[in-house]
């Protein structure tokens, strides 16, 4: 969400207030800060209107790295590894700073508190492709003082001037000869003040920073060790599965458990307060395949009188007819009245659709709870532990520093982890509160979660275009019409005159100019929760923009890679997506140049979360399906922190965003019911549905780092689509793509 | 409930559960053994992927009931396999994993692909992880990451 | 049209013709009984041909590379493929979901070597439509086809064959309902088999 375009800085001079958190442990170490006292008192009650205030830009070392006395280095990630790989890049960057020994580097997740807040978002959260852009430099100063503090323990101890002194692999040198391990030296680093300035080191000093490092949890997520939170076993804990009612918001009018508590292995089956006021029946057995099954003896008879029951048909009929009126103004330049005097001839009048999106994490929702009266103990892989860590606590009515939040590893998340109401933290918390001492981990099944809600939004576009006799537009009215994601969460504040950006983002911020340009909004109020899903608004603008640039090159007769480089406006904003354009069109020359019968390219270009990205696709027809043979990606984000790790999120990001190409990529809803329970009817892309071959080229920069865990999605679904309507002459302007 | 010998990773195990328990939750919650993963529990995604009798099976629809004597082979054995510890080498070094979710289950598809087809094609190994489902979809370097293992293996 | 059964044909034709000329009495009866008997095995044959459309049957009978699932026939999901033998792919084999017998815990059904049929059976084209009644019943009687069975064979093999047995205990759903069984008993469809076999399993005329 921010585009910063700092350049990386070499020196910080953030000012220190507060005293050293560091205190030395028994065994030495340079403190061991799971457990700290202020700073891990979650934000005294969220208020549901408004955002936490941010946090003290104050991270002292002590909570962030710990170095044992066998000289291991132990990182604490501040926020949820899913997939994204931060938990190898937020220690790497600070092992660099450090000069520590990577081969001995650990990471941890950190649990909830306040001290692993976002630096810039104020809540401890992973989202808007934020990692690396936020805590880059958090994360370099933390490595910094604490290689400081080393430097200056050894200094002492050798009576020597600091500045003598070097560092490497985790090891101080003294001037004369002189060294010790950073372990030997933690319990007397634990006393040093936390330097206020540190110098930071040039980027040609970087050791790990820039440079293709594997990923630390590679191992263990190959053979099995790995826990995620699914994965979870303390004595004695319970599992318990919810039957939610069928319509959103309907509640339990009675409900008769006499069967499901005849299995052996129920302990108790009762009513629980579910998502957007609704009730649902809670089963809480010895283990799953006993709550699963005494959940299917249930006889539930629900209340469904004062919920709207949706259809999916029928939204779509309505949102066209919201799509022909004007909305909520987005953005507006020029002439709002050009689009009108514009002759037939040169209209150009286009309508998409967009389904609803599942998630759908590989590991399907879960949190464990044990409340213990006075305390509790959550465990859950989130991406919002500030918000879930708060929902617990007011749920079993106790102050957020009586609850401790563990950080579990997670199987993926794409935003579905993220949810401001932390709707199943409350069910897991309201479910435990009646075994006091005992833990009790909740587990959504596959069809909990296909039909549970909290989708991608639908969305119309009505685009209407005057193509000016350069054929490029010169006049533009684009009318969005989808379901606010931030209405009614706390995040609400960030709507502007009732517009969420999220719904137009890719759209009203384009990088395209024309002279008269208006976007408005309409957001209905529909009977189904919504949420973001990864890269938000950009899973649909960037299609709709760049299916748009490329059919209006066409018709102009204009190479479309020479049509988007006039229609891209010379300003410095738009750099970045210009040389990751350039960089994709050098690096697909050759194979789009000598393509075989058959085949097609497709291009796209879009900007996200400060990203630039530009794709080619080498497409062909095969079964009714578009088969991609070859796609050629080029990735603008700043400095790269660990490139292996851009190359993998973009190889692998562009095929996320194939979820909405798939016949079977939507959730519909009829009679207020999804249609959809898992993956054989709502189907994700398989291995023979992603491209063959994926290059990814990362344009060199040393601008600030910007984040890769969106931007890969947006662009090939309309490089594939592009590259199809060469094959067929047709236009593809309703997803999913049922047929070619 | 019912008694039940189960043969797992080449030791006997005793368990007592109900006979309709897919043999992924006698696996991970009667055994503890859970590096077989629950994704989708109707055989659409292959994470609970285990080998019975040298077949890939998926253990989310198998009732132990119907196991009867046949062997269980699970991922925490793959690194005594020479062909598993190959394919999870190759994985380590391509850099296969982001969420890792799926991964037990792609890695048991690709060691039975191997076992039976040492030297796959694209198109053998599409069809073959064709079920292994990737919500992260990092499969261009999951078949790299299977040819590479085909030719450690040579 | 296979030859011989055109000749057939061709023959009980002659015969009729050559009967009503001579005024040969107990040729004539023959001639009708022949007759009768034929249509008598058509009509057994399209009760048969309503059974091996169904569902139950029809989905492991695919001109594809895929078998299909459910009543509404849709490709089987998580990209099943055939395979060299029928069996799937390493990795990716029937065996590797459908059991020796259902499991109706998980949804799955099962029956001994879980397979599809070769492509020689089919009983679709390509784009998933059933073949009409005189195209099924070509391929079921045509032995290079049928896997060399005779008419005997044929009957022995829907009276007890277990994966035919299988339509008729089809199972659950994963949602718990039944699965839906052809339309006529096991027991019919048998009585209706040995019918069409006694009467020469007679085929419809290609429209």
């Amino acid at each position: 969400m921010t585009n910063s375009k700092t350049k990386v800085e070499g020196l910080s001079s953030t000012s220190r207030r507060g005293f050293l958190r560091a205190t030395a442990t028994a065994a030495g170490g340079l403190l061991v800060s799971l457990y700290l006292n202020k700073h891990t008192t979650a934000q005294e009650g969220v208020k549901p209107s408004q955002l936490p205030p941010p946090p003290k830009k104050d991270f002292p070392p002590d909570a962030f790295v710990r170095v044992t006395p066998d000289n291991k280095v132990v990182i604490q990630v501040n926020r949820l590894e899913f997939g994204q790989g931060v938990h190898t890049a937020l220690p790497l960057i600070l092992a660099d700073e450090l000069d520590a020994d990577w081969s001995q580097v650990v990471a941890e997740l950190a649990p909830a508190a306040d001290v692993y807040k976002d630096p810039l978002f104020g809540i401890q959260m992973v989202g808007g492709s934020g990692s690396i852009a936020h805590s880059f430099q958090q994360y370099r100063e933390l490595g910094a003082k604490t290689r400081a503090m080393l430097v200056a323990a050894a200094a002492a101890r050798w009576n020597v001037a600091p500045d003598k002194c070097r560092t490497e692999a985790s090891v101080v040198r003294g001037p004369a000869g002189q060294s010790l391990k950073y372990g030997e030296l933690a319990a007397e680093a634990a006393r040093q003040p936390v330097p206020a300035t540190v110098r930071l080191k040039e980027p040609s000093e970087f050791k790990l920073i820039g440079k293709q490092v594997k990923r630390l949890d590679s191992r263990a997520k190959c053979d099995g060790s790995l826990k995620f939170g699914l994965d979870l076993d303390l004595p004695g804990m319970l599992v318990a599965v919810v039957a939610r009612p069928p319509v959103f918001g309907a509640k339990v009018k009675s409900f008769d458990d006499g069967e499901a508590r005849k299995v052996e292995g129920v302990r108790e089956v009762f009513e629980i307060p579910v998502t957007r006021g609704g009730t649902g029946v809670a089963v809480v057995a010895d283990k799953y395949w006993t709550a699963k099954r005494a959940r299917d003896l249930l006889r539930i008879e629900w209340d469904e009188t004062s919920v709207a029951r949706e259809d999916s048909t029928k939204l779509f009929e309505q949102y066209r007819q919201l799509a022909r009126t004007a909305g909520l103004s987005a953005a507006a330049r020029g002439d709002a009245k050009a689009i009108e005097r514009v002759a037939p001839a040169d209209l150009f009048v286009a309508e998409y659709e967009f389904p609803y999106l599942s998630h759908s994490p590989m590991e399907p929702l879960n949190t464990t709870v044990r409340f213990d009266g006075d305390a509790a103990e959550v465990w859950a892989g989130s991406q919002f532990q500030t918000f879930d860590h708060a929902a617990v606590a007011e749920v079993l009515s106790l102050k957020p520093e009586r609850v401790t939040f563990h950080t579990e590893m997670a199987g993926g998340g794409f935003g579905r982890r993220a949810v401001p109401d932390s709707h199943v933290q409350r069910e897991a918390a309201s479910i435990a509160k009646r075994f006091k001492g005992t833990p009790v981990k909740l587990v959504w099944s596959r069809e909990d979660d296909v039909r549970g809600g909290y989708y991608r939004p639908m969305h119309v576009h009505r685009v209407e275009i005057g193509v000016g006799p350069d054929g490029l537009p010169n006049a533009w009215r684009h009318v969005v019409v989808g379901q606010s994601i931030l209405a009614d969460t706390p995040f609400a504040m960030m709507m502007k005159d009732g517009v969420d950006s999220s719904t137009v983002e890719g759209v009203n911020d384009t990088h395209y100019w024309v002279p008269n340009f208006a976007v408005s909004v309409h957001h209905p109020k529909v009977n189904v929760p919504v949420l973001w899903w990864r890269s938000v608004g950009h899973t649909h603008s960037a299609f709709v923009m760049e299916t748009l640039i490329e059919e209006l090159a066409m018709r102009a007769k204009v190479d479309p890679l020479a049509y988007r480089r006039r229609l891209i406006k010379p300003e410095p904003e738009a750099k970045k997506l210009l040389a990751a354009l350039d960089l994709m069109d050098e690096k697909s020359a050759a194979w789009r140049n000598s393509l075989p019968k058959g085949h097609a390219v497709g291009f796209a270009c879009h900007e996200s979360f400060g990203t630039g990205v530009a794709c080619a696709a080498e497409v062909s027809i095969r079964n009714n399906r578009p088969w991609i043979h070859r796609v050629t990606v080029a990735v603008n984000c700043g400095l790269a922190v660990n490139p292996l790790t851009v190359e993998s999120q973009f190889q692998a990001g562009v095929s996320f965003g194939l979820s909405q190409l798939m016949a079977g990529g939507r959730v519909t809803l009829k009679d207020g019911r999804v249609e959809q329970r898992n993956f054989d009817r709502y189907v994700p892309p398989y291995m023979p549905d992603a491209p063959v071959t994926v290059d990814v080229h990362i344009v060199p920069s040393a601008e600030a780092p910007t984040g890769c865990g969106e931007p890969p999605v947006p662009v090939l679904s309309p490089a594939v689509v592009n590259a199809l309507s060469k094959l067929t002459g047709k236009r593809y302007r309703t997803l999913p793509l049922v047929e070619v | 409930m019912a008694k039940y010998q189960l043969n797992v990773n080449g030791e006997r195990r005793e368990v007592s559960v109900d006979p309709s328990t897919p043999l992924l939750w006698v696996l991970r919650e009667d055994l503890k053994m859970t590096g077989t993963k629950f994704g989708c529990g109707v055989s659409a995604c292959g994470a609970c992927t285990v080998h019975v009798a040298g077949v890939a099976t998926r253990s989310c629809v198998l009732p132990v009931a119907l196991l009867g004597e046949r062997p269980v082979v699970t991922i925490e054995a793959m690194a005594n396999d020479p062909v598993g510890r190959a394919v999870q080498d190759a994985w380590v070094e391509r850099d296969v994993v982001q969420c890792g979710y799926c991964q037990s289950g792609q890695i048991m598809s690709a060691v039975a692909l191997l076992k039976q087809t040492p030297k796959p094609s694209d198109v053998n190994i599409d069809e073959s992880l064709g079920g292994n489902l990737c919500r992260c979809a990092t499969y261009v370097r999951i078949r790299e990451a299977v040819h590479l293992a085909a030719q450690k293996l040579k | 049209m296979p030859r011989t059964r055109t000749a057939g044909l061709l023959c009980v034709t002659l015969f009729a013709a050559f009967g009503a000329w001579a005024f040969l009495s107990g040729a004539r009866v023959e001639a009708r009984r022949v007759a009768d008997k034929r249509a008598e095995g058509l009509a057994a044959w399209e009760q048969v041909y309503t059974v091996l459309t169904h569902p139950r049957c029809i989905n492991c009978h695919t001109a594809t590379n895929y078998p299909q699932q459910g009543d509404e026939r849709r490709r089987h999901f998580a990209n099943v493929v055939r395979g060299p033998d029928g069996r799937g792919v390493p990795a990716l084999n029937c065996a590797g979901c459908h059991q020796k017998a259902n499991a109706d815990s998980t949804g799955v059904p099962g029956g001994p070597d879980w397979h599809l049929a070769p492509l020689s059976m089919r009983w679709q084209d390509e784009n998933d439509r059933p073949l009409p009644s005189a195209a099924v019943c070509q391929q079921v009687t045509d032995p290079k086809r049928n896997g060399q069975m005779s008419a005997q064979a044929l009957l022995k093999h829907n009276a007890e064959a277990e994966l035919v047995l299988w339509a008729w205990e089809p199972g659950r759903r994963p949602d718990g309902s039944e699965r839906a069984t052809p339309p006529l008993t096991h027991a019919e469809f048998v009585a209706a088999t040995r019918r069409w076999v006694e009467a020469g399993t007679p085929c419809p005329s290609v429209k």
